[in-house]
């Protein structure tokens, strides 16, 4: 493998909590172009013949496995799209780890535009964590445009973690689903913006066979003059249970647009959604200040709590 | 010791100025326990606020342990030692049992440690520790948890603004017990409630008896408490509940 210096590193750790090499498979890509790859008996990584991107295939019956595949942007200017497609097949358990870290010093915008593509097969279980993070003091932006494509065969199981809390200045995800019998998804998304960024989050998820459900819940923390807009929608097209719950703090001057949206398209869907959206209450700042916190250090830890 | 000398605190109510405590001037002796009654609306929990720091004062002064602190923050306060469990305990999404031990006792707890503060209170520690302090716990598991955090900081003043409101008998006599073990315990501390529960005002040192902002009644249990039974300034909890 490659050399990886110490800001490829730092963002190692922020986006794969990756102090070293993982075990495993594997595929490190940093500036463009793969540094590092690692495949098992049970798991194979191929690079696409277009050369943007990789196909990930992971044999039936895989167990206790894992899966990385972080992305680090450390020069300015660098603007790519790669294509990563995931191929599951029946009866696997396994960890997958992506998200990518940008470190943007430059006055040239930075971006990394992620379209992971997922095909999971029956009775499958993934756990999936994609983080996101920015940092440098450059004059040039950090975006990230992830798209996250989930194709869920009868009785598998996805469970996907999205994190974003610090440093990417502009962000458009968009994350669709579609689900067969006896499917289950379960999202789980935390947000953070500050400063002047913006991030918009998409989600739509299709539950088409019988007892398919999906529950996504996303909490976001929008603070200075940031702006977010997170669109999340369930169509059930069958007897199936989808659960939405969009929970949102805002800060200084940070807005925030929640369009939970609900799609029934047979008599036995059972479909809910909640949204709120309100700034810190005064009586957590003041029950915490009782216990000896400043009004800062509460605030702190109402939203590192929020965001856990 | 606490004292509070000519405390006056009034708010505006449609545009008029409602005085709700008239000129108070009181001493909280160490290592007392003092259960401040009287009817609703007369200044009880306003007088446990403006100790904590959570209101302001219009006029006079706060004296704890020789220092004035009228014009501290709650912070400031809380820093000295004053803690505050409030009568309807705030929720927190995210935040869990252990992560609000953690911040009441100042320190990082060990994970018996905060279990012991639980068990103290009456809770299974190993069903709570973990649980987020949200809208799934009842307003009793709720208490006992406010509960939790003021044992946990080890107060020099502790102050328990209607500590039966909202509880289950179970969860009542657990707080009595609670309140008689925080007494006998050798840390000087001085506890202070807001309370007309005739088996709270059983165990008081002291009883003070508040009506329109003004003391109406001051002294011993033994003094106080015979002429109060039986009035709204003593009920039986358990009565009602039975």
């Amino acid at each position: 493998m490659k050399e990886i210096d110490a800001v490829q590193k730092r963002l190692l750790q922020e986006v794969a909590d990756l102090h070293d090499v993982p075990e495993g498979a594997y595929n490190l890509r940093a500036n463009g172009q793969s540094i590092g790859r690692n495949t098992t008996a049970n798991i194979d990584i191929q690079s696409k013949p277009e050369g943007n991107g990789i196909d990930i295939t992971i044999k039936k019956g895989t167990k206790n496995e894992s899966v990385h595949i972080p992305v680090v942007l450390s020069e300015s200017g660098i603007k790519e799209t790669v294509y990563n497609d995931f191929f599951v097949e029946d009866d696997c358990d396994v960890l997958i780890v992506a998200g990518c870290g940008i470190d943007n010093c430059g006055n040239q915008d930075s971006q990394h535009n992620g379209i992971h593509r997922f095909f999971i097969g029956k009775n499958s279980r993934i756990r999936y964590v994609e983080k996101h993070y920015g940092s440098g003091d450059g004059s040039g932006k950090r975006i990230l445009d992830p798209v996250t494509e989930v194709h869920m065969d009868c009785g598998s199981t996805m469970e996907m973690e999205m994190v974003q809390i610090k440093g990417v200045d502009s962000t458009d995800r968009s994350t669709i689903a579609e689900l067969k019998e006896d499917a289950k998804l379960i999202i789980r998304e935390r947000l953070m913006t500050h400063g002047q960024q913006k991030a918009f989050s998409t989600y739509k998820v299709e539950l088409n066979g019988d007892g398919s459900s999906a529950d996504i819940v996303s909490r976001s923390v929008a603070r200075d003059n940031s702006y977010q807009k997170l669109d999340l929608c369930i169509v059930g097209s069958a007897a199936c249970s989808g659960h939405t719950e969009c929970d949102s703090i805002i800060m200084d001057n940070g807005r925030i647009l929640a369009v939970p949206s609900l799609e029934a398209n047979n008599i036995d869907a059972a479909l809910v959604h909640e949204a709120a959206i309100g700034k810190i209450a005064g009586e957590q700042l003041t029950k915490l200040m009782t216990l000896g916190l400043t009004e800062a250090e509460a605030e702190e830890q109402i939203i590192n709590g929020f965001l856990k | 010791m606490l004292e509070i000398k000519n405390l006056s605190f009034s708010a505006e109510n449609e545009g008029k100025t409602v005085d709700i405590i008239n000129d108070i001037s009181l001493k909280f002796d160490d290592n007392k326990f003092i259960v401040i009654t009287g009817p609703n609306g007369g200044g009880k929990s306003t007088i446990a606020k403006l100790i904590a720091g959570i209101e302001n004062v219009t006029g006079g002064n706060i004296i704890f342990d020789g220092t004035d602190i009228t014009n501290m923050n709650i912070t400031e306060r809380a820093r000295l030692g004053i803690g505050f469990a409030f009568q309807q305990p705030v929720r927190f999404k995210g935040l869990t049992v252990f992560d609000l031990l953690n911040i009441a006792a100042g320190k990082s707890l060990s994970l018996s440690e905060g279990c012991e503060y639980l068990s103290e209170v009456g809770l299974c520690a190993k069903d709570y520790i973990k649980r987020e302090v949200n809208a799934s716990l009842s307003g009793g598991e709720l208490k006992r948890i406010e509960i939790a955090t003021i044992l946990a900081r080890n107060v020099k003043l502790a102050i328990f603004d209607e500590p039966e409101a909202g509880i289950d008998l179970w969860s009542f006599n657990n707080l009595i017990r609670i309140f008689e073990k925080m007494q006998s315990s050798d840390s000087n501390r001085t506890i202070i409630v807001i309370s007309h529960q005739e088996r709270i005002l059983n165990i008081a040192d002291e009883i003070i008896v508040l009506a329109d902002g003004k003391i109406i009644k001051q002294g011993t249990k033994e003094k106080i408490l015979p002429e109060i039974i039986g009035t709204q300034y003593a009920s039986d909890l358990c009565k009602k509940l039975s």
